[in-house]
């Protein structure tokens, strides 16, 4: 009985509640109160979707890691300008990335990460958890792909979540 | 200054909203146009945010907010028909 | 207001125009549906940033409040970019679009 009074989700409920307070105009005693509902009831609906508790071991390393991935966000969006302004056809290439992280919301930030940046958009994770199929725009190599994003993203990632 | 820029971004920001349209219509494949659907609601959001700076007013700005919300739901809905032939099995 | 607050917005104003109108042209322009989809998901998301920016910064700068719908909106677009691209990618590879000559590697069949 009191399993459905609590918060499953403390961060998904905090979360919730401080979106509510921003998009109502200020913060005032209506706006408290349907906040705490949605924060209450949301979490008790999506509770099915959520087959595990993510697992954050440093949390403090994720702004870190989010500034690095905004600084890279526009360089690669300069890189693709260049890419698609220029005359030559580029050289795309299909990738199998051979992943180590094994929890599943690391792999979908890895993956969105990896569609985020530097000529290269994540298409598929296979069904087993073990590879991620990605399309890189102009590819030099797939080595230096993987070795790129191996180095940049996914030793931080399995540092947080080890 | 600011007045020459922001013409000169909306006519831009349009341009590339036709260019949109153009693949829209073209397509080959249905991905591509629900792509072109995609990129076309964000130019909206610019548009809006754009009008906004023109007339000096907050207000369009819950607009950009619901279609951007409903742009995704929307993109999401469409990209698991194509891809299972419904939405919500 | 500054002169300075005045060279900000006009240039991520243009940079933002600038960077929209290269997604679109890349969409338009590139041979393949898997190139296509680069296009849209990078430049078209930092271009619209780069304006919610400036408009932050405008309306700051005549003295209202600071804009925190604007940065809501640009945080649900990075979040959702990237997501959309993978289910389109997804949808593409199951219904078996063709890749341009010259690609490296095939999509899975799943």
């Amino acid at each position: 009985m009191f399993d459905r009074l609590s918060f499953p989700q403390p961060w998904l409920s905090l979360i919730l509640f401080a979106t509510w307070q921003i998009l109502s105009d200020g913060v005032s005693g209506g706006s408290v109160v349907l906040g705490l509902i949605l924060a209450w009831v949301i979490p008790q609906i999506t509770h099915g979707f959520w087959p595990e508790r993510p697992a954050f071991v440093k949390t403090w390393r994720m702004p870190v890691y989010i500034l690095r991935v905004l600084k890279d966000i526009i360089v690669a969006s300069f890189s693709v300008a260049w890419l698609i302004l220029s005359p030559r056809t580029p050289r795309p290439a299909f990738i199998s990335y051979p992943l180590t992280l094994d929890h599943p919301l690391a792999i979908s930030i890895l993956a969105s990460t990896i569609s985020l940046t530097p000529g290269t958009v994540s298409a598929d994770v296979s069904d087993d958890n073990q590879t991620l199929l990605i399309h890189a725009l102009d590819a030099g190599s797939d080595q230096e792909v993987i070795d790129a994003i191996y180095n940049s993203y996914e030793k931080p990632l399995m540092e947080m979540f080890k | 200054m600011i007045t020459t820029a922001l013409y000169l971004t909306i006519a831009m920001v349009t341009l590339a909203a036709l260019l949109n349209v153009y693949r829209l219509i073209a397509g080959p494949d249905e991905p591509d146009r629900v792509l072109a659907i995609d990129t076309l609601y964000i130019n909206a959001i610019a548009l809006i945010i754009l009008l906004g700076i023109t007339l000096g007013t907050r207000m369009y700005l819950e607009s950009a907010l619901l279609i951007a919300v409903m742009g995704f739901v929307s993109t999401v809905a469409m990209a698991k028909y194509l891809k299972r032939g419904s939405v919500i099995e | 207001m500054s002169p300075f607050a005045e060279y900000a917005i006009s240039a991520l104003l243009l940079f933002g125009g600038a960077f929209t109108l290269i997604g679109a042209i890349g969409l338009a322009r590139l041979p393949d549906f898997y190139t296509r989809l680069h296009g849209p998901t990078k430049a078209t998301t930092v271009g619209v940033g780069a304006i919610m920016l400036s408009s932050v910064i405008y309306f700051s700068a005549m003295g209202e409040d600071i804009g925190i719908s604007e940065i809501l909106i640009t945080v649900f677009l990075l979040m959702t970019a990237p997501v959309s691209a993978n289910m389109l990618a997804k949808a593409a590879m199951h219904i078996g679009v063709k890749t341009v000559e010259g690609t490296d590697g095939k999509p899975w069949e799943q």
